[in-house]
């Protein structure tokens, strides 16, 4: 029996890194919000590896800080270790990765949600969401609770129709053994929307003591203290080391003994996975030349044995596993303690969405996270957050957020989720950034804080950070340019000549002097010629001058891809009137339906005469009217 | 795409008088203004009005003359694409337009693509709404030939030269994107590696280029003058030379009066091959006018083959002649060897023409004419690649997305190793994106599928 259970702006289906930053942003902006889990024990949960950033993730962690979202904040609360990566190849690329515990992380974030005002948790399977064409109106249980609302978010993961396999074995499942969403899909389906099935996997998990760590190399984390988020205290902690082994022949012998009972080879799985996410299998088959690949040991928190070992991503059948774990050296006589699975599920292929991730089919019907054909926890979390933002607009009848390339990865993110055809699940990477010199970790504040303002998920404590900033930046950088040296100063003539760096000619600013590569601004800051600054005040100027030409240069390029982004495309245009696009360019246009011309333009079968044919008939509409 | 400027010859193929070579978009003016020397000292072509003319040259990067030209100077709305533009009237034909041309296209602007003139005044309220049709008809047919023509001139054995270059590019971008994206499955990138194929690419652009600039003579052709003084042989030359009595062949000096201009085929080389009138002084009045244009073809041509008379020794007006010869582009064809009598030897030419090739032989016996063609050919070719090592044929456009690709490249090899990955990521990506013009491949794409290919990436 269905009974009206309540009535809410938001329904946020699904409680994993997608959901809590989605049904978090609602609340915080002012909406009445529900957020329903399949299990309370089990939100924010890390099925897979026990990490949060890296190359271009890292990035997008600190973009959802800006914004106000959460997972730079929970993740600094729950790390056991930091690294700063690819620290040597400029500081658009570097990356920070921290390990997290991951029952730490799972218990900050639920403690953040309980504390949260506007927003009720519940326990529950939405089996189905209930629309006309005005839009949803309604969610309904399992257990019959029919909750009214005007907008939904689905950040429902890998658990629709999730199904487990491993060997032979083969059962529904969500991540972890948790009980998938068996009802949701049709539901979708029935509301109009195309749905896809994708495959991903995850390794064995291992126990601590029975590990020979003397055979690895230790991987120790940053001795420097080093945080996610912009407001987080900056403390130093003690930090839990991960350990580097290796594959050997042997292993990959045990493969290849047993490749026809592997699923990737059977037939058994369908679904396509990701190629930067291989199973292990895969990889031995694939590069049959190499003896040996590398395998990380992780620990899975602070307060277990248990140990993640990357790397080794496998649906192999669990004998063979255990089989594979103990020709590893330092794993000789492991004990594991969860066995590695593939899981399918069903994902809503994305081009059925807009650019504020609202489905088009549906009016204030939201999809977020792993659902979208992504893989990767900041993925999901940073969609979340923009597909709770921009309901919790729509709901309040606020213009939508539209995060562009040149502004964000999550804007990178979205509009090749909407624009590009994925046979694989999306991860973002670095180099799908066109303007990756300016979306850098570092400044992710200076891009995107005045945007989580206006939309009021920045409070005034970090607003005010945020501006005191500012300040000491813009003060700082006046001092660089306005202190200057002449050829006949002897302090400086010795500063010089200690770090190598040629005598000068002319009368020259600080600021000029901090390009020349040898010289470092925190060598300047040592002399006492700089008022005292934090350390990110330093390398931020220090990035700003060092990198100016090249930035200047991506600047330009911005420019010339914004014009075309400003183009705007009608929003009743009907594809079908307009002459001479060809036929593949017109299916694309009419289920896309971009914003823009740069949009259309980037979309996969929309070729430039396509675009050049819909400059003319758009001209020519405008010219009727 | 929208908003740069763009070029191309306006006129139709073929020899005319003059050939105009539009140039439309916001930096019309101020680019063409960069490549012109008024006739007129302090004429500025900036400050020109919409619709005046202006006379001067249109020079190269040495400030020499390419060729006297009329600019057109039209602004904007007022102009066919309502865009400020220039129009250059070339006075020398399509072979200097096309230098024009090139000259232009050396500026940054972009060649124009068929109908994107009138596509452009549609889309500025030029032309009449009914024109849509019409406008979508070009770029539909534009495409579709764009495609075909890629497709031909890169089919075969042409093309295993651009895939070599385009997959040395996928490859440096994969090693640097794998890097970075990657770090802990790839590590370092291999700077020694990337250096090396760079200087590959930096390599095979130069040998492309020269090939490209070679198969254009094979297509443009080549002016080459045939000069010396009266009855010195220099039509019955013309007429061995293109197989037909079309010159007056006498024995009265100053027979031919205008200049004789005929198309042949040397060694498959398109030559206009140009008889010019006996230089020397005169009264007559008419033939100083053959005179003075034999001079100007001298002065244009890139070759010259110089008649001397075996009989006749070498005389002051030979010497004359010689003045106005570039003896860089000069060969010496010693006439008459069937006579008897023998004035000229051949340490008296090497004392008064060092260094100039020489061949004695005779039109009338047909002797040491193939030696002659032999000479031409490879004079023609000379510093534009070696010969029959590519047979490919470049388009303007091809040749300027190759040059620029040139122009990158060269700069990022000194600067590797001294930027961080990420600015030369910057770099690499421009190259890339050029080249993937040539052929519309997304190299960038490629390269991603080169790295799950070549590195086993897998967490």
């Amino acid at each position: 029996m269905i009974y009206d259970a309540g009535e809410y702006d938001i329904v946020v289906i699904g409680a994993g890194h997608a959901g809590c930053e989605a049904a978090l942003a609602a609340a915080r902006m002012g909406c009445r919000t529900l957020l329903t889990t399949l299990s309370i024990e089990h939100i924010a949960l890390m099925p897979c590896n026990p990490s949060v950033g890296g190359p271009a993730k890292a990035q997008v962690v600190r973009e959802i800080d800006a914004l106000g979202g959460e997972m730079a904040i929970n993740t600094d609360k729950a790390s056991i270790q930091m690294r700063m990566i690819n620290t040597g190849k400029g500081p658009a690329v570097q990356a920070l990765r921290a390990q997290a515990d991951k029952h730490q992380y799972h218990l900050a974030m639920v403690d953040t949600l309980l504390r949260q005002p506007n927003l009720n948790l519940l326990m529950a399977e939405v089996e189905k969401i209930e629309a006309d064409q005005n839009g949803v109106s309604a969610v309904i249980t399992k257990t019959g609770a029919r909750f009214l609302c005007k907008a939904v978010v689905v950040t429902s993961g890998t658990y629709l129709k999730g199904r487990i396999i491993i060997g032979d074995v083969i059962y529904d499942g969500g991540p972890n053994n948790q009980v998938p969403a068996m009802k949701l899909s049709q539901s979708l389906m029935d509301l109009g929307l195309t749905l896809g099935r994708f495959k991903t996997g995850t390794p064995p998990r291992i126990n601590r003591r029975s590990v020979d760590f003397s055979k690895m190399i230790e991987q120790p984390g940053d001795e420097r203290p080093l945080r996610f988020s912009y407001i987080s205290p900056l403390k130093p902690r003690e930090q839990i080391s991960c350990w580097l082994t290796h594959s050997t022949p042997l292993t990959h012998q045990i493969v290849m003994d047993n490749i026809h009972r592997a699923p990737m080879f059977t037939g058994v799985i369908k679904g396509r996975g990701p190629r930067y996410c291989p199973s292990f299998e895969d990889k031995v088959v694939r590069f049959a030349h190499k003896s040996s690949h590398q395998l990380f040991i992780e620990p899975e928190g602070r307060y277990t044995d248990e140990m993640y070992v990357q790397g080794l991503n496998t649906s192999l059948p669990e004998d063979v596993q255990l089989q594979v774990l103990r020709s590893i050296p330092g794993l000789e006589n492991v004990h594991m303690m969860r066995t590695g699975y593939a899981i399918e599920y069903d994902y809503v292929i994305p081009s059925q969405l807009q650019l504020t991730l609202e489905t088009q089919a549906i009016p204030g019907l939201f999809t977020a996270g792993q659902i979208n054909g992504t893989s990767g926890y900041e993925e999901a979390a940073g969609q979340g957050l923009i597909a709770g933002i921009n309901a919790a607009l729509k709901v309040q009848g606020r213009d939508p957020l539209i995060l562009k390339r040149s502004e964000a990865y999550l804007g990178v993110l979205i509009d090749d989720l909407v624009n590009k055809e994925n046979d694989e699940p999306y991860r973002l990477l670095t180099s799908r950034a066109e303007y990756r010199l300016l979306l850098r970790q570092d400044n992710a504040d200076l891009r995107l804080t005045a945007i989580g303002r206006e939309i009021g998920l920045v409070d005034d404590t970090r607003w005010e950070a945020f501006n005191r900033k500012l300040e000491r930046l813009s003060a700082a950088k006046q001092q660089l340019k306005e202190t200057t040296f002449t050829p006949g100063d002897a302090e400086m003539a010795s500063f010089l000549a200690q770090h190598n760096s040629a005598p000068l000619k002319d009368r020259i600013s600080l600021w000029e002097l901090l390009r020349r590569p040898e010289i470092e601004i925190e060598q300047l800051a040592a002399c006492g010629w700089l008022d005292e600054a934090p350390a990110d005040i330093l390398e931020q100027l220090e990035i700003q001058c060092k990198y100016e030409g090249y930035i200047k240069k991506q600047q330009e390029q911005v420019k010339r891809f914004e014009k075309l982004e400003e183009r705007r495309i009608p929003e009743d245009i009907d594809y079908h009137q307009v002459q001479g696009l060809s036929n593949e360019a017109l299916q694309k246009l009419q289920a896309i339906r971009p914003r823009s011309i740069g949009q259309a333009s980037r979309i996969s079968g929309v070729n430039p005469a396509d675009i050049n044919v819909l400059l003319i008939n758009l001209e020519k509409a405008r010219r009727k009217s | 795409m929208l908003e740069d400027t763009i070029a191309a010859i306006s006129t139709p193929p073929g020899e005319g008088g003059i050939a105009i070579i539009r140039v439309s978009g916001s930096d019309a003016i101020n680019k063409v203004e960069a490549i012109f020397k008024p006739r007129q000292k302090g004429r500025i072509v900036s400050q020109l009005k919409g619709y005046q003319m202006i006379l001067g040259w249109i020079v190269d990067d040495k400030d020499q003359p390419i060729d006297e030209c009329l600019l057109a100077i039209m602004r904007k709305p007022h102009s066919y694409t309502a865009e400020d533009t220039v129009e250059i009237h070339c006075h020398g034909g399509v072979l200097a337009a096309r230098q024009c041309l090139e000259r232009v296209l050396t500026l940054g602007v972009r060649e124009a693509l068929p109908g994107e003139f009138t596509q452009r005044a549609y889309l500025n309220g030029r032309l009449d709404a009914s024109q849509a049709e019409a406008v979508i008809e070009i770029i539909r047919a534009r495409s579709k030939k764009a495609l075909n023509l890629a497709m031909k001139q890169l089919t075969g054995y042409n093309s295993q030269y651009v895939h070599r270059l385009e997959d040395r590019l996928i490859q440096v971008t994969a090693l640097i994107e794998a890097s970075i994206d990657f770090p802990e499955d790839v590590g370092e990138p291999d700077y020694q590696e990337i250096a090396g194929l760079l200087s590959e690419v930096r390599d095979e652009l130069a040998r492309l280029l020269a090939a490209g600039k070679r198969a254009e003579i094979y297509r443009s052709g080549a002016k080459v003058v045939i000069c010396g003084k009266p009855n010195v042989g220099k039509s019955s030359l013309l007429n061995w030379l293109s197989g037909w009595e079309r010159a007056i062949v006498t024995e009265i000096p100053g027979t031919t009066r205008d200049i004789i201009e005929e198309y042949v085929n040397i060694k498959g080389i398109p030559v206009r091959l140009i008889d010019t009138a006996g230089i020397r002084r005169t009264e007559d009045r008419v033939e100083a006018i053959g005179i003075k244009m034999a001079q100007q073809a001298i002065s244009e041509a890139e070759l010259a083959i110089f008649l001397l008379d075996i009989t006749s020794g070498i005389t002051e007006e030979d010497k004359e002649i010689y003045q106005s010869l570039n003896p860089a582009k000069t060969i010496i064809f010693i006439n008459k060897d069937d006579l008897l009598e023998k004035q000229i030897d051949t340490a008296q030419i090497e004392r008064l023409f060092p260094g100039i090739p020489v061949i004695v032989g005779s039109v009338r016996e047909e002797k040491g004419l193939s030696e002659l063609e032999d000479i031409v050919e490879a004079m023609l070719l000379a510093g534009q690649g070696e010969p029959g090592d590519l047979e490919m044929l470049l388009s303007t456009r091809q040749q300027q997305i190759l040059q620029r690709c040139m122009e990158q490249i060269g700069p990022i090899t000194e600067m590797l190793g001294l930027v961080s990955l990420d600015c030369l990521a910057v770099e690499i990506n421009e190259v890339i994106e050029v080249m993937g013009e040539l052929t519309g491949r997304s190299l960038k794409a490629e390269a991603m599928e080169r790295i799950f290919r070549d590195f086993c990436i897998g967490k």
